[in-house]
């Protein structure tokens, strides 16, 4: 291929563990394909230092394909980069410029703290899915999948909630650090589908407490987290948490 | 077959239970060994891997009461890769009303893999299949519906039936997340523990049985001893020996090797499945390849230039001009004959000349007529994230132009050796999912892999394992036991090896190369001048590996490089075992394809009086002296007849 080949000027977060100071770390890539994903370029870099005997970045990533939410890089101040719809590693280099500088930095919200570099911890998320995201159906018995017909344009909202990847970039968006948009798709998926109605009320106040004893921030409506959603979750899912909430608490106090 | 043939090793026995084929897996659960249900959680069972075989084994488990401990090689079990499986899930409901049955479903996948998988298993996961659905539907998993409300199906490869049930394009995403969140319930309540950011080094075996894992807490470099009554693995397929696959990048073989190492037989390594639908390589920065699913075969159609060389873009090239091979040959499949048939003939293209792109190393999928018929909105509806990734990765912008495509590696039948009750040639020691060699043969049908994880892990596994341990006398283990320490020094002393080479190539170097050989020499199609290359290249490439290493970093924090080197060196001797694998079996069976070894028109010839056998392997102490053993096929229920998909 003919294109022209890019040099590009990075400033990465380098931190060797959770309680070390970290410090922006200037770097030259060169020869920077216009067709490698950001990632890539990450590799060639990394493939880099190590002959030169310096320490690689540390980042993860995994499927590269934009599904399993490892990648967490904030580039230039916002997470995932400048595209919508797309998570770091499905982002190209094509949409750079030779001579580009970016500042690249791990998600920073206290409830993910920092490993090393670039890789933080979202157990948390785990953990608020464990508190009630969920339906309680153990295997084996379950009905006949065609004995409840579902409308089909509710199980395509569902869907749309269902589709979060679990990334982090909501949280890292938002000036709260709050985790609303995560579970509140969460809660959305389950309480538009049928098969999670009987335990809406439950699963809401379960997860919502799980969200604030993890130390996420309240959600005050920037809308951040939907304009770097990767899979472009509507912060419709926060609406419906807080109706969920409220109807759950009104109901346990009747 | 004749008898002089039949040779079955002593040391497999594949415990198919007596009765009709109907009948075995019914015959099976009324006689298999049950566990008071007050003793289960005296047990604790070590599940590796939080895929849909993993995942949906360890919430199963732990509901029925066991004590369960799951590890991960991400940093949350909802990574897993099945996470990134599109295209769907077969299952025998017959909604649609076309015909299916569970025989039907039995009979494609049996075909579907060219006759080398055992009947008794295929025929469980056809049986199991319409249990999966319900259970997955019952936990609110959004699969595609009718506007009746009703569940929707599509047509997949190698199936003149609607029976593969899905979502979107996230099939595998939002089936995981059902078996995530099942998992998570679990620790919700404090039967699972997770352990993340872990990976198994090494299997702990205590008077031939499989006790105990260690591991590598990933995040800080320290090694952990865990003690358990039975060993799970559900750790994926080793497609990344070829470095550029469709897989994620953390997918490895170690655990699994490891495992071959204590004594698990690896079984058909060489039978390694080529996906014909992907987007083809750009470059060589390149670190991954990226599956376009099989589903888009339903509406796109595949084709190349009728003339070798011919460099036009495709809107100029006229509809006469234009080959749409497949249809032409296989005109009953047309754009739906199996996996390893389309890849091949893409092979067959690009060899001939007449692939398209910059590289020629592609050919068109292109969905004009579809869009024509149907409008945009319906092909968007039903293919949208899929073509909206193939824009993001390609620039181009497959509404308008049709996609590029080329086969890459995608799927491993191979693995290790388990016998009708999942368990191994190490007592114990259970494999599940892509792991284990059981269900696919020489060939995986597509939306058939999530159809077997799920089955293994959600309705196989709390039996067989139950049988185990109610049949097991299992003396009480602590982690202070010599085995243990034995088994993490062995790992200690390996992490320090790599660290202390200090050479001049990097980890990725290593891998790469071994890809280039593997793809080259034991890919689509495999000689037996290729498979000898192949054995002395990747033996000298561990040999420099060995001497020439460079990891960076220590061992006491994460280092992602130094995992990497770990992987790449079991790698390298999975990939020569492979290459040994594919040059004693003498004959072409569905993905493995000898060029020695085909029909006039160029289709797989198999040969079954010699090899309608299972190779397993055992590891007898150094690479390249592992011995084979055999497992006969024997099929009272289907004929073998050379697959026509014509």
């Amino acid at each position: 291929m003919a294109d022209k080949l890019m040099t590009i000027n990075l400033k990465v977060w380098r931190q060797d563990g959770p309680d070390k100071p970290g410090r922006l770390a200037p770097y030259t890539v060169e020869g920077v394909n216009p067709h490698m994903s950001f990632l890539e370029m990450f590799d060639l870099l990394n493939e880099r230092l190590i002959l030169r005997g310096e320490e690689p970045i540390e980042f993860d990533s995994d499927c590269r394909e934009g599904i399993c939410g490892s990648c967490s890089m904030v580039i230039n101040g916002i997470p995932h980069g400048p595209h919508r719809g797309t998570a770091v590693c499905q982002l190209h280099m094509r949409h750079y410029r030779d001579g580009d500088t970016l500042t690249v930095e791990p998600w920073r919200a206290n409830a993910f703290p920092l490993i090393k570099d670039l890789v933080v911890d979202r157990g948390a998320f785990d953990r608020i899915i464990a508190a009630g995201g969920f339906v309680s159906v153990n295997t084996g018995s379950a009905p006949d999948a065609n004995s409840l017909p579902v409308e089909k344009a509710a199980s395509d909202a569902a869907f749309d909630f269902a589709a979060c990847i679990g990334c982090g970039a909501c949280v890292a968006a938002c000036p709260n650090a709050s985790a609303s948009l995560f579970t509140g798709a969460k809660i959305a998926h389950l309480s538009l589908y049928p098969q999670g109605e009987p335990e809406r009320r439950r699963r809401v106040i379960a997860m919502v407490n799980q969200m604030e004893a993890e130390g996420f921030g309240d959600c005050s409506n920037h809308g951040e987290c939907e304009a770097v959603c990767p899979k472009q979750i509507s912060i419709s899912a926060i609406a419906i948490m807080r109706r969920e909430y409220v109807k759950a608490v009104v109901a346990s106090n009747d | 077959m004749t008898s002089s043939t039949m040779n079955n090793s002593p040391r497999l026995d594949s415990k198919v239970p007596a009765g009709p084929l109907q009948q075995k897996w019914e015959n099976y659960l009324n006689t298999a060994k049950l566990v008071n249900p007050n003793n289960k959680r005296k047990h604790t069972i070590l599940v590796v891997g939080t895929g849909l075989a993993g995942a949906s084994a360890a919430a199963t488990l732990a509901e029925l009461g066991y004590n369960v401990r799951s590890f991960c090689i991400q940093d949350s079990a909802r990574r897993a890769h099945s996470i990134a499986a599109q295209g769907g899930i077969n299952a025998a409901k017959n909604y649609p009303g076309d015909g299916d049955s569970v025989w039907r479903l039995f009979y494609d996948t049996i075909k579907g893999g060219d006759y080398r998988s055992r009947e008794a298993n295929v025929h469980r996961l056809a049986e199991i299949s319409n249990n999966i659905i319900d259970q997955c539907v019952a936990q609110g998993v959004p699969f595609a519906r009718e506007y009746g409300g009703l569940l929707s199906n599509r047509s997949f490869g190698g199936a003149q039936v609607s029976r593969t049930f899905y979502a979107r394009g996230q099939t595998g995403q939002q089936l995981l997340l059902g078996a995530y969140q099942a998992m998570e319930r679990m620790v919700g309540a404090g039967r699972v523990k997770q352990y993340d950011r872990r990976e198994m080094l090494d299997l702990v075996v205590v008077d031939g049985r499989a006790r105990g894992i260690i591991v590598r807490n990933l995040a800080t470099g320290e090694l952990e001893r865990h003690v358990g009554d039975a060993v799970l693995l559900c750790t994926g397929g080793y497609g990344n020996v070829y470095y550029l696959s469709t897989n994620a990048k953390n997918s490895n073989v170690t655990a699994a090797w490891r495992c071959h190492k204590r004594g698990a037989f690896f079984a058909n390594p060489c039978f390694t499945q080529i996906h014909p639908t992907c987007i083809p390589v750009s470059g060589d920065y390149q670190s991954k390849l990226t599956l376009m699913s099989e589903s888009l075969r339903n509406d796109g159609r595949v084709w190349v230039p009728k003339t070798a060389g011919d460099r036009r873009s495709p809107e100029q090239i006229p509809e006469d001009e234009r080959d749409y091979y497949l249809e032409r040959k296989y005109p009953s499949f047309g754009n739906l004959v199996p996996r390893d048939v389309a890849s091949r003939n893409a092979k067959e293209m690009a060899d001939h000349g007449k692939g398209v792109g910059e590289t020629g190393m592609a050919v068109y999928l292109d969905f004009a007529e579809s869009i024509n018929r149907l409008g945009e909105k319906v092909i968007s509806e039903r293919y949208g994230n899929l073509f909206e990734m193939y824009e993001k990765i390609t620039g181009d912008n497959p509404y308008k132009v049709p996609m590029r495509i080329y086969p890459a590696v995608h799927y491993t039948m191979g693995g290790l050796w388990v016998d009708y009750e999942l368990m191994s040639t190490v007592p114990g020691l259970f494999v599940l999912g892509e792991a284990n060699f059981s269900d696919h043969g020489a060939n995986r049908l597509g939306a058939s892999a999530l159809m077997q994880g799920l089955s293994d892990g959600y309705f196989v596994i709390s039996h067989t394992l139950g049988n185990y341990i109610a049949n097991t006398s299992l003396p009480k283990v602590d982690e202070s036991n010599a085995a243990f320490a034995d088994a993490e020094n062995d790992s200690r002393e390996r992490l320090a090896t790599l660290l202390g080479i200090k050479g001049e190539k990097t980890p990725v170097h290593f891998h790469r190369e071994l890809g280039k050989i593997m793809w080259d020499d034991v890919g689509m199609a495999r000689n037996r001048d290729g498979l000898n290359h192949a054995i002395s290249a990747i033996g000298s490439l561990r040999e420099e590996f060995w001497n020439n290493l460079r990891v960076p970093g220590s061992n006491d924090t994460m280092n992602k490089n130094l995992e990497f080197a770990g992987r790449v060196a079991d790698f390298m001797e999975l990939g020569e075992l492979m290459a040994r694998d594919a040059l004693e079996r003498e004959e072409s069976c569905g993905g493995h394809f000898r060029e020695e070894y085909q029909t006039e028109d160029g289709e797989a010839l198999r040969n079954d009086d010699e090899f309608t056998f299972v190779a397993a392997w055992e590891h007898t102490g150094r690479v390249g002296d592992e011995v084979k053993h055999r497992e006969e096929l024997v099929f009272e229920n289907v004929k073998l007849t050379q697959r026509s998909y014509k």
